[in-house]
């Protein structure tokens, strides 16, 4: 799997998910400046974290701008892998790849802790190498976390198996509490129709490590090796 | 600003004694224009010059094999094996997070990430020193919320982890808060970039933020004491920029990546002035500045303002001339100003134009070499008499509860939970673990430990005693991770220094500290100072925070303070029950009375050498110094990480499970005998004080005392008081 991580002026999670993508391919992942827009040869792209531009403005919104995203959003039409984690969701939902929005944590303060994560299905290329319903840890780090779209929208995001992710307790119940930011019904991570795109908030590539608390992300990132193995 | 009329009132007005003043027109040989004056009194400010605390910083032990560059430079630079450097520093914001506690908080972590990269390094943690007023007095609720916020919202956007630190309460504060950023950035140990200028023609280059009105006379504010109308005094506050700062960093480090830079300085307190005049004083050469050059963001700002601005995110760089286009690309590319704003001359003098009119022109070597220096007198605060018998008034159980949920010991999650601690993927141990931070360095085995540490009742009671203390703790809080301690960094926080007393407490603590810092083998290498910390005439308690940095050769042989079930608990170190300036004495018995507890710092290197010892060789599961609180908190903070409970048979007193005598760890171990054992051989201390296990606190005598309930007591008081 070759994989690209585009960087954005203010990106500040690429070096993380390099460390990931590299443990689970044998690769070293291309970096792709934000005016750049040749992807050819990727059969991955990823939007790491961070804080594009400053998130000045709404919270990804000028990244969604940058000239790469018209090359990743002709990937993604070419039916092409994109992972968005974090300010990655956040571009990923401003360039409309994906539906909703990232609205600010419902405590309004920037939340960094763990959380579990409930596996929704795991016949995608992100989580084949997860049960479903698992349930698994990931590191949070985010002021903008709580998701949001209308009802009619979640509707149709439950009815056609694309919430991929919710926080729920570590028994694996999606309660209140373990909603920290408060996102609509839980949603931590969502797809695209195509299953290609995923965008999620909470951050699998910061524990792929037993030295660093866990591996509880490896296996996201093995079973997309896997899935994308050219 | 309206053109003044330079004279000794306005030299007042800018901080000058009449006695400095008068070495100024002697210098100048006439009556300086106002930005000749503006840049002697910053220059010469407190903050700037450490007039008053040169004296005693020169006796610090700076020197190890390891060390690389002691204090003089940015930051400190040691090596830590595989070819590369730590280099860290901490600095004080205290004065404009009173002011504006979210600005001043962001600008301080902004500042101290610039005093690290400046020098070549990739930051890689972040740690920070909070001293707050009592969570009785109104204000300190809005400052906790706007530090805390400011130096997540400066840090997390810029993408290094804040790893670790402390908060402590204490009415004296109040109105005055302490806040003192770490950074921690590592280097190749042969590309370290210093400061001094070189080379008579080559350019100057600024790049960064542009410049404008924020801030200007900072250093000046920092360097008073805060009276009734401080808080008028925002306009001096500086604006931070995180995400221009984390473009500054991606340039700056790949500049340096090529043969492009001479010395480069970041531009802190005192921003141009400071830079350019530090930059050619240490290269011993000239300089002259083109004002109309300086990116500006706002219109018809005048030299004056140009040179004393603090407007954040900007640097200073000499170039070789023939990389200039090589550099300039690079910064455009990061979308940052990048302008030639002068060059080096061999006149000796630093000469200001703007709008084509010469605005100053100062000889620098008279600038640097007759800054004042004072030897302040100084006055001994007397020490308290012994404590004698204090009686338990409450029971051990009730004791612990209260002390495990006083402001000054619970839990910190509130704070920590707002700060991103493992964006970079190699923070080993996290905030709350274990007694100091761990972070692995990319790509090797390599792990460094860090920490902040003071006491400042202890330094209050006895400030030799306190001083020594601080820097023991933190070679304590290092080695407790398994790591061998290398170098501090001090921030020395006080009153104000014309006082007697307060220098006497300044010098006192010095002399603890350099006795501490040359029996563990742990030089100071950098640090900052800031005095004037009064407020109405009311000093803070003296804060020398250290900030230790320790280095493990293997990542993976660190422990952190969780328990775990059938773990034998081990006490090494002596206790004979030390109540003097306790927190059990301060939250049980509501006294802050008696001498604080002293460090034997021979036993002190015996038993953290031992423990190290143990550590490194796969002996120990769980390890966690003794301090704040005593050992039964100790115990009880090791219970609540690890979710175990423990059954304790010492059957002691409450001055043996709360004293707060020092150079003691807790360790958890597989089987206690062959410790105590090894111990004995060693000479040192140890005695086997229980097991854990279950969900209980139990001690001789039927005490018991739920996880649940001291988890309860130990994580209300933040988001009770805080969301209230």
């Amino acid at each position: 799997m070759k994989a690209g991580i585009v960087v954005f002026p203010g990106t500040n999670r690429e070096r993380d998910m390099a460390i990931a993508l590299h443990g689970a391919t044998g690769l070293r992942p291309r970096m792709i400046f934000h005016r750049d827009t040749d992807l050819s040869g990727l059969d991955l792209v990823v939007l790491p974290g961070g804080f594009s531009h400053g998130d000045y403005l709404r919270c990804g919104a000028m990244a969604a701008h940058s000239p790469v995203m018209d090359a990743v959003r002709a990937f993604a039409g070419r039916g092409g892998h994109v992972l968005g984690v974090c300010n990655g969701f956040q571009v990923l939902t401003e360039a409309g790849l994906l539906p909703g929005a990232l609205l600010r944590n419902a405590g309004l303060r920037f939340l960094s802790q763990d959380c579990q994560l409930r596996v929704e299905r795991a016949d995608t290329p992100w989580t084949r190498h997860y049960a479903p319903r698992q349930v698994f840890r990931a590191p949070m780090a985010h002021g903008d976390g709580n998701y949001f779209t209308d009802d009619a929208t979640l509707d149709r995001l439950e009815g056609d198996g694309l919430v991929l992710f919710r926080y729920v307790t570590p028994s694996g119940e999606a309660t209140p509490a373990a909603n920290a930011n408060g996102s609509a019904r839980n949603i931590a991570g969502i797809l695209s129709p195509n299953l290609r795109v995923m965008g999620l908030m909470p951050h699998p590539e910061d524990l792929v490590d037993p030295l660093m608390g866990g591996t509880d992300g490896l296996p996201l990132f093995a079973g997309m090796a896997e899935a994308l193995a050219a | 600003m309206m053109p003044r009329e330079v004279n000794q009132a306005l030299a007042r007005e800018f901080g000058l004694s009449a006695d400095e003043y008068g070495r100024v027109l002697a210098i100048m040989g006439r009556t300086p224009s106002l930005t000749e004056l503006g840049i002697f009194s910053v220059m010469w400010s407190e903050h700037c010059s450490y007039k008053s605390s040169r004296v005693w910083l020169k006796t610090l032990p700076t020197t190890a094999p390891w060390v690389i560059h002691g204090p003089g430079e940015n930051a400190g630079v040691v090596a830590i094996g595989d070819g590369l450097a730590a280099i860290f520093k901490m600095e004080s914001h205290n004065h404009p997070s009173f002011i504006e506690p979210y600005q001043g908080a962001a600008t301080g972590v902004g500042g101290i990430l610039r005093d690290v990269f400046t020098m070549g390094a990739r930051p890689i943690a972040n740690l920070n020193a909070l001293r707050f007023g009592s969570p009785d007095d109104p204000r300190t609720r809005r400052v906790v919320d706007g530090v805390v916020r400011g130096i997540g919202g400066y840090g997390n956007c810029v993408g290094v982890p804040t790893v670790g630190g402390e908060v402590n309460f204490h009415p004296a504060y109040n109105g005055n808060p302490l806040v003192n950023a770490m950074t921690v950035g590592i280097a190749p140990a042969d590309r370290i970039f210093l400061s001094a200028a070189a080379g008579i023609g080559n350019p100057v280059v600024y790049v960064g933020s542009k410049t404008g009105r924020d801030g200007i006379h900072g250093a000046t504010m920092a360097s008073t004491e805060f009276g009734k109308d401080s808080e008028d005094k925002r306009p001096t506050v500086q604006v931070g920029d995180p995400f221009t700062e984390k473009l500054l960093i991606e340039a700056c480090l790949e500049l340096m990546a090529t043969d492009a830079i001479i010395g480069i300085q970041d531009m802190g307190a005192a921003g141009l002035t400071s830079s350019s005049v530090e930059m050619a004083g240490k290269g011993g050469v000239g300089i002259d500045l083109d004002l109309d050059q300086v990116p500006q963001r706002e219109s018809a700002m005048t030299a004056y303002e140009m040179m004393l601005s603090e407007s954040q995110e900007r640097m200073l760089m000499v170039l070789r001339p023939d990389r200039q286009d090589v550099a300039r690309a690079i910064f455009e590319k990061w979308e940052l100003d990048f302008a030639v704003i002068g060059h080096l001359t061999d006149t000796g003098h630093i000469v200001v134009r703007h709008g084509g009119q010469v605005m100053a022109d100062i000889p620098l070597d008279p600038l640097a070499e007759q800054a004042p220096l004072y030897h302040r007198p100084t006055a001994d605060t007397p020490k308290h008499p012994p404590l004698g018998d204090v009686p338990d008034p409450v029971g051990l159980a009730a004791a612990l509860e209260t002390l495990i949920g006083c402001p000054d010991l619970c839990s910190r999650a509130w704070v920590w939970n707002q700060y991103d601690s493992t964006i970079g993927g190699q923070t080993v141990q996290r905030p709350g673990d274990a007694d100091a931070a761990v972070v692995r360095i990319e790509g090797h085995d390599l792990a460094l430990a860090l920490t902040t540490d003071c006491t400042p009742r202890y330094c209050a009671a006895d400030a030799e005693a306190g001083g020594m203390q601080a820097v023991a703790e933190a070679w304590r809080n290092l080695t407790a991770v398994g790591a061998r301690p290398l170098a501090i960094t001090d921030n020395m926080n006080f009153g104000n220094p014309e006082k007697p007393e307060i220098m006497g407490q300044f010098a006192a603590s010095i002399r603890g500290m350099a006795a501490a810092c040359v029996a563990l083998d742990f030089p100071v290498v950098s640090g900052n100072v800031s005095l004037y910390n009064e407020t109405e005439g009311r000093g803070i308690l003296p804060t020398p925070a250290i900030g230790g940095l320790g280095v493990l050769e293997q990542a993976e042989c660190c422990v952190g303070q969780a328990l775990h079930p059938g773990l034998h608990l081990v006490l090494i170190g002596d206790t004979a029950g030390w109540l003097g300036q306790s927190l059990w004495l301060r939250e049980v018995a509501g006294r802050e009375d008696g001498p604080p507890p002293q460090v034997d710092l021979a036993a002190e290197r015996r038993n953290g050498d031992f423990v190290r010892g143990l550590i490194l060789g796969g002996t120990v599961l769980a390890c966690h110094d003794v301090s704040d609180g005593g050992l039964l908190v100790a115990i009880t903070e090791m219970a609540l990480s690890g979710q175990v409970g423990a059954m304790l048979d010492a059957d002691e007193t409450h001055a043996f499970w709360f004293g707060e005598d020092q150079s003691r760890y807790v360790l958890a171990v597989l089987d206690a005998a062959p410790v105590l054992a090894a111990a004995a051989v060693a000479g040192v201390p140890a005695r086997a004080i229980g097991v854990a296990g279950g969900d209980h606190l139990t001690l001789p005598g039927e005490v018991s005392i739920s996880l649940g309930r001291l988890r309860t007591a130990h994580e209300r008081f933040f988001p009770a008081w805080m969301e209230s």
